[in-house]
């Protein structure tokens, strides 16, 4: 049975995906490099996991029950640093160190930073990561959940593939994945790079439950995240419709934006949309 | 008649002996557990053994989430896959993370024998080494192999484990193991040969050699390449008239490659190196490839004499 969810706390979560992404372009701005176009398109999602689904405590971040997260595609980290910041696991004041030197706040993630479990920026790797986790959770009993963030052009990666046959025939239903969908990788749209159609096919035949939905609209999200932890015996992917550069009308569907971090100029405009 | 051995055999046994004595010992494999001999664990830990079938790299990244997790992770395949194929997992996820995890890689070398080139991992050292947090462990024989994999237990973080396929004579009197600190198997003041895995037993053969020439040999064990036992490489390098090193494997990298930074940096002085030079491994019995790759005891006597 899937929980009923309050119209008031989808308010509240849609304001926190606000602060996120304001967060994500002063880091940006500040860092003058990095991925805006990906941090935005994941992070509706992150908000959902680190504000509503996943059960954790920032006070003891090893404690041996919480739920895992894992960001595969960690380009995308600045939307994860100001999640874990938002969620108390560092003060906000790392924030604008973002890829500057001595700064816990690397380029891709590690774990110098307070509640990142694995390291990550070498891409097709995180799903693996994530059965990792997962398979652990069986060997010890516990009753913890894993979810694993990928990006799209990511799944190109045969690696992927190995793992997505691995949960799947190891039934890890306590592990869930969420594919960013959104249609661009670095040289241009996945269509023409790379064509990932029909996805949702792929996964499915590699046995996996999957659920379509807009990854920016909370409310799918949340229903999407409690229907996953109902299905037993196999693993669930939320295949995510997302926009790059999501919330910020310039940014939007914008390529240049996959890597490049916005002028001074840029981020105040940015501000203001995001106000 | 000295005992032989299986590395591998020996292997499996003692990862039975961890499986009952640490509950947070796991064992992966990918789909070649009756030839690594993680079979063993498996028939006595089904619920903490994961075969991942023939997918390297999905096993090396998946050992990376599992140890996050507060598991001691042994996962094994052949040298050239675990090393090679997965190279990048085991860089970026594995040991960028310090992770508690211990590759034990089996068929290294050219005494794989038949299956030839594809098979034969002659750059596993040089590529384990090159990763700042992994540790390189290269047992002589049966004995000590069970002595390296408990040593890479006991060690925090990534180890690398080299062992072969073929059966290899236990060597007599080695003493205790430790791990980083070289074994000094037999004194001579005229050579240093220091060699690792199989080319140790060769190594002492060319040292009774030589002996009957009037030649005398200081025959190293250097079963941790990394972090390398620096002080027994000075000592040999002041106390001799220069050294051999012996490695079944490329001299670039490798056990060679970290004894000359020592000898280069601390006391330069003559090395000469026996090991593979700059070929892939074929098919063949494992002492005929040795012949011709020119690791032999005959090849060992042969260096020595250009040293001096």
């Amino acid at each position: 049975m899937i929980k009923t969810i309050d119209e008031k706390e989808i308010k509240l979560l849609e304001e926190k995906a606000k602060q996120i992404r304001r967060l994500v372009i002063q880091m940006l701005a500040q860092a003058g490099s990095g991925h805006p176009g990906g941090s935005l398109s994941i992070t509706d999602v992150i908000t959902c996991l680190y504000f509503k689904v996943m059960r954790y405590n920032p006070k003891e971040p090893y404690w041996q029950d919480r739920d895992r997260f894992h960001l595969s595609k960690g380009h995308c980290c600045p939307a994860l640093y100001a999640a874990l910041s938002e969620a108390g696991y560092f003060p906000a004041g790392h924030l604008l160190t973002l890829r500057k030197f001595g700064s816990i706040l690397q380029g891709h993630p590690d774990r110098r930073v307070p509640g990142v479990e694995v390291a990550s920026g070498s891409l097709g790797q995180g799903l693996s990561v994530a059965l990792g986790m997962s398979l652990a959770a069986k060997v010890d009993t516990r009753d913890y959940r894993v979810y694993c963030v990928m990006g799209d052009g990511e799944i190109q990666e045969g690696n992927i593939w190995e793992a997505a046959m691995a949960c799947s025939h190891y039934q890890r239903d306590n592990l869930c994945a969420i594919l960013d969908y959104n249609g661009f990788q670095i040289d241009g749209c996945t269509k023409e790079i790379m064509n990932l159609e029909p996805v949702t096919d792929k996964w499915r035949s590699f046995g996996w439950h999957t659920i379509e939905i807009n990854g920016h609209d909370i409310k799918e999200l949340l229903y999407a995240f409690e229907e996953a932890k109902t299905i037993k015996g196999k693993p669930t992917i939320i295949i995510a419709h997302t926009i790059k550069g999501k919330g910020v009308s310039f940014m939007e569907g914008v390529l240049e934006f996959h890597g490049r971090a916005p002028t001074k100029e840029e981020a105040e405009k940015a501000l203001k949309e995001l106000e | 008649m000295a005992e032989m051995l299986y590395q591998r055999d020996v292997y499996g046994k003692t990862l039975v002996e961890l499986g009952k004595s640490d509950p947070n010992v796991v064992v992966f494999d990918a789909d070649l557990s009756s030839s690594t001999r993680t079979c063993l664990f498996t028939k006595e830990f089904k619920d903490r053994f994961f075969n991942f079938g023939v997918a390297e790299q999905n096993m090396v990244a998946a050992s990376a989430g599992m140890a996050s997790c507060g598991k001691i992770v042994f996962i094994s395949t052949f040298a050239i896959f675990a090393t090679g194929r997965a190279w990048d997992q085991v860089r970026n996820t594995l040991a960028y993370n310090n992770f508690n995890v211990k590759i034990v890689a089996t068929h290294a070398g050219v005494s794989v024998g038949p299956d030839g080139a594809s098979h034969q991992a002659l750059e596993d050292i040089t590529l384990m080494r090159i990763i700042p947090t992994m540790k390189v462990i290269v047992p002589a024989d049966g004995p000590q192999t069970r002595d390296a994999v408990l040593a890479a237990y006991q060690t925090q973080g990534p180890v690398y484990v080299r062992l072969g396929r073929p059966k290899v004579a236990t060597l007599e009197g080695k003493g205790i193991f430790k791990f980083g600190e070289a074994e000094v198997l037999s004194e001579g003041k005229d050579i240093a040969v220091i060699a690792c895995g199989i080319m140790v037993t060769q190594a002492l053969d060319a040292a009774i050699a030589l002996k009957n020439e009037g030649i005398y040999c200081r025959v190293i064990n250097m079963h941790t390449i990394k972090p390398i036992d620096s002080k027994a490489i000075i000592k040999a390098a002041k106390e001799t008239k220069g050294i051999v090193v012996c490695e079944e494997h490329t001299i670039v990298g490798g056990l060679a490659s970290a004894v000359d930074e020592v000898v280069a940096e601390h006391h330069p002085t003559t090395v000469l190196r026996v090991g593979v030079r700059n070929r892939y491994g074929q098919s063949g019995e494992p002492d005929e490839l040795l012949n011709e790759y020119k690791l032999s005891v005959k090849d060992i006597v042969a260096t020595c004499k250009r040293v001096l």
